[in-house]
């Protein structure tokens, strides 16, 4: 055992040493494994869609059946889709903190607590064989009991009927508010053909369903773009 | 140094949970589902294994002073590994384990066992120290997440084994089981179990309390 083990250069040494080791293992994991994981977050998002209309197959793989979907940006207030913004590079998330890129919600129409809104939006567009029009993806948030759940809500092409719902991430208590993933209340949403889904322009809207499906969280949010 | 003994011990005599009552938070947090749980209990033996190997091979060098600092470094390096990876290669696992994975860093029994055990024994040793720590952990997760899973929303690894009344079944879950607390009388009534089973476990009471003093002296 090294006698001087308690000077202050083998301190630095060992501290130094040890740091450069453990930040060149945990860089090279992350680089390395970072391409995967790109890919895995991408095909959740992108099966969740799918799912969230009904039309996942487990049989094929996710990219083959989004090939379908064409992914636009709309703008929310205006109701238009906007070409100079890449559906690709669009995060809500990051648009939504962006001053310049959204804005806050008074109260009244803020029923979601989501406080701030994107003024841009991306939705997904799904067509049928023949090429027209069959399905419209939005996507959702809302805030529930404990976290923001976010999901997508897909409508028939007459813009008027849920085709299906879905939330792909959340962080709320399994048998309560987790109850939002039970595809038995999923399929509520799907089965109704009464549907009132009053959008005001640039308003962020309660899709109101009757009858209505029970849930403790509560409120699910839409919101309008012109389809 | 028996290498059975070092391995197996600590998974029913000496279990870092149920004697130690270490590492308790994760415990409560992910055995909701079974199969979360095994993910959780996987990434916690690879880390306390490897953790322990990595500082007792450099156990001599570390200055006491900065030794627990440099522990933390090591585990919190091999945490964000197995994170990484396991965002790679189990995307939908490690979003329901989410922040659990990030907080193994924080967990008492790989901390402990790196203190305890990997500061004083050769690598080998620490490791399968460390493995078997880890197993011992594994065993009550397994055990409390069975319960909580399959009470608690009448499924098994996800396969349904109670049909639940809200899908047109006969059980009624407990809605309890699905909530961090019932974690905690789980494993209580898994360390009475054990201490009943093995009484050395048994701690001494801290203190007894007194005999009342008899009626016709107090008078």
């Amino acid at each position: 055992m090294p006698s001087n083990k308690e000077s202050l250069s083998r301190v630095l040494t060992v501290a130094f040493a040890l740091c450069i080791v453990c930040s060149v293992v945990v860089s090279a994991a992350a680089v390395v494994l970072k391409p995967a994981q790109e890919i895995n977050k991408t095909r959740d998002l992108k099966r969740n869609i799918l799912m969230a209309a009904g039309l996942y197959d487990a049989s094929l793989t996710v990219e083959e059946q989004f090939e379908r979907v064409t992914t636009r940006v709309v703008d929310i207030d205006a109701g238009t889709y906007v070409n100079d913004i890449d559906p690709e590079g669009f995060d809500s998330r990051a648009a939504a903190k962006d001053p310049a890129r959204s804005r806050a919600l008074e109260a009244e129409e803020d029923i979601a607590k989501i406080i701030r809104r994107s003024d841009h939006a991306l939705v997904y567009l799904v067509n049928d064989e023949s090429g027209s029009l069959d399905k419209v993806i939005l996507p959702i948030h809302g805030y529930g009991l404990w976290s923001t759940l976010y999901g997508f809500v897909a409508l028939e092409a007459d813009g008027n009927t849920i085709a299906g719902l879905g939330f792909y991430e959340h962080g709320e208590t399994p048998g309560l508010g987790g109850e939002v993933d039970n595809p038995r209340w999923k399929s509520l949403w799907k089965a109704s053909r009464h549907i009132v889904m009053v959008m005001w322009r640039s308003r962020l809207q309660r899709v109101r369903l009757t009858p209505s499906p029970p849930l403790r969280t509560g409120k699910l949010m839409a919101f309008r773009g012109r389809l | 140094m028996d290498i059975r003994e070092t391995l197996f011990r600590p998974v029913f005599r000496d279990n870092p949970i149920a004697l130690q009552i270490l590492g308790i938070c994760s415990a409560l947090a992910v055995t909701s589902s079974m199969q979360v749980s095994l993910v959780m209990a996987i990434a916690l033996t690879l880390v306390t294994a490897f953790s322990s190997f990595f500082i007792s091979s450099i156990r001599h060098y570390i200055p006491s002073s900065i030794r627990i600092i440099v522990q933390m470094t090591i585990i919190a390096s091999l945490v964000i590994v197995v994170d990484q990876i396991l965002k790679a290669v189990a995307y939908e696992i490690s979003k329901q384990l989410s922040v659990f994975v990030g907080l193994i860093i924080t967990n008492c029994i790989v901390m402990g066992r790196a203190e305890a055990y990997a500061m004083k024994n050769p690598p080998i040793p620490s490791f399968l120290d460390g493995l078997g720590n880890g197993l011992g952990y594994s065993f009550v997760l397994m055990t409390v997440a069975f319960v909580r899973e399959l009470f608690g929303s009448g499924k098994l690894f996800g396969v349904e084994v109670l049909p639940l009344v809200t899908e047109g079944g006969w059980y009624m879950p407990n809605g309890l089981l699905l909530l961090p607390p019932s974690a905690f009388f789980l494993i209580g009534l898994l360390i009475w179990a054990i201490r009943s089973w093995q009484k050395d476990q048994v701690e001494e009471p801290e203190f007894r309390i007194t005999q009342h003093t008899p009626v016709e002296e107090s008078a």
